[in-house]
């Protein structure tokens, strides 16, 4: 029978670094989704998966083990993105053009099959245009719509996640959805 | 009812708004509330198909090759609350070691100090051949189980590690006493036998059928399993009252 979090938690406080592996084996992959909604950069969403198991591993001792351990992973990741995006706030930089391999398109959901270079050039503009949408939030706002929209998590968690009260984490989505909304609806008008 | 506001339907769009089903009656009867919540749909759509690169299943095992060597260094359980077991083998064999050490001091000027240097060298190796006898069993134990292991998924071994890394700590004392009886050959093999153990004691506790079928590959490239019956056999030969003292001498 598989163990469950809180055994290999038990067991990595005890000083089994194994245990701790298969902690990072488990959940890399979820927090790397947070992380580049977050961060919208590839590069920048690995180091911060990197960072924020290294935070979690020093941290261990602090780990109240009722917790949920993938609920206290996703606190740091998204604290760890948060300070990575108000850094680069900061140095006011744009978001890296997504990598596109790997990258599912988008347009290839709407009914023709046919890849004309208009359906191209629309995809690749509402790439853009969704990047540069999230960008413009501020980095709570990204979190907390990341979090609830992407993440599925209800206010509550969000607001715990945030370590703020629920109706401030509420308002962080509505303004983020409002901001989204404003950016975004011209382009889905247009496609209509 | 009135209209809803942007801030109602998001949370009616989340499926967290207080009184869901009086909202939805309310979009079905009010054509302008039911544009604004269209239009957010679209919009909350078209973020979900922002891409995500795919990192591929072994994307966890990549992020603990590049953080685990920047993993501050803790000691094992087992290092740091050594059993019951360890602490009286090794009180056992220190103890054996100095009062052999004593007695050929003691004695080496005496009358019968040849006498003493027969008997009591052969009581302790007689001992210690009883304890690697012993742990020679145990580690073979621990090897044939996961030689033998056949699952179709993957197999916590976590049980297995646990007894590996008790061995690992048994057998330095072991060694040590080998090495210092002089009995490269004993040495050798219970040098071999601790790498393999301390690498199960270190690696994934969960091995899928790939892994385990390297496992069986090393094991056979090495000629472990042999090599443990073969020193076990003599060990066994050793104890009894007409050992003899060429023991590395037949591996």
């Amino acid at each position: 029978m598989e163990l469950t979090d809180a055994a290999f938690v038990s067991k990595a406080r005890a000083g089994d670094a194994n245990a701790f592996r298969v902690l990072v084996e488990r959940h890399s992959r979820s927090l790397f989704r947070l992380a580049f909604r977050m961060t919208g950069n590839q590069q920048d969403a690995e180091d911060v998966v990197q960072e924020s198991f290294l935070r979690a591993y020093r941290q261990l001792g602090n780990f109240d083990e009722r917790a949920s351990f993938g609920t206290w992973m996703y606190r740091i990741a998204s604290n760890c993105s948060l300070d990575l995006v108000r850094a680069r706030k900061r140095r006011n930089d744009r978001m890296a053009p997504v990598d596109d391999e790997n990258m599912e398109d988008p347009m290839a959901k709407l009914p023709s099959e046919d890849p004309t270079p208009e359906r191209l050039a629309l995809s690749s503009e509402v790439r853009e245009k969704v990047a540069e949408a999230m960008e413009d939030l501020s980095p709570t706002e990204r979190t907390a719509f990341v979090l609830r929209h992407f993440e599925g998590m209800r206010m509550e968690e969000v607001s715990r996640v945030l370590e703020c009260q629920p109706g401030a984490a509420k308002h962080s989505v509505f303004r983020a959805v409002q901001k989204l909304r404003r950016a975004l609806e011209p382009l889905v008008s247009a496609a209509e | 009812m009135n209209h809803l506001n942007e801030e109602q339907l998001i949370l009616h769009y989340y499926g967290e708004e207080g009184d869901a089903l009086a909202a939805e009656r309310h979009l079905d009867e009010c054509g302008e509330c039911r544009a604004l919540y269209g239009s957010l749909q679209r919009v909350l759509n078209v973020v979900d198909t922002l891409p995500i690169p795919d990192m591929g299943p072994e994307y966890g095992a990549r992020v603990w090759q590049r953080i685990e060597r920047r993993i501050p260094v803790r000691r094992r359980w087992w290092l740091a609350v050594p059993t019951w077991r360890w602490l009286a083998a090794g009180a056992a064999f220190a103890g054996l070691l100095v009062a052999a050490f004593a007695a050929g001091r003691f004695y080496q000027h005496g009358p019968s100090a040849n006498r003493m240097a027969k008997t009591d060298p052969a009581a302790g190796e007689k001992i210690l051949m009883v304890a690697v006898g012993d742990y020679l069993d145990r580690s073979q134990m621990v090897l044939i189980e996961l030689a033998n292991a056949n699952p179709e998924t993957p197999l916590d071994i976590s049980a297995e590690q646990e007894r590996a890394g008790d061995l690992v700590s048994e057998s330095r004392l072991y060694r040590q006493t080998a090495a210092h009886t002089g009995d490269t050959a004993v040495t050798n093999v219970l040098d071999e036998v601790d790498r393999v153990l301390m690498d199960i004691a270190r690696g994934p506790s969960e091995l899928s059928p790939g892994d385990l079928e390297k496992v069986r590959q090393r094991l056979q490239a090495e000629g472990i399993l042999l090599k443990i019956r073969v020193l076990n056999s003599n060990v066994r030969n050793h104890e009894g009252p007409e050992a003899s003292p060429a023991l590395g001498q037949k591996l």
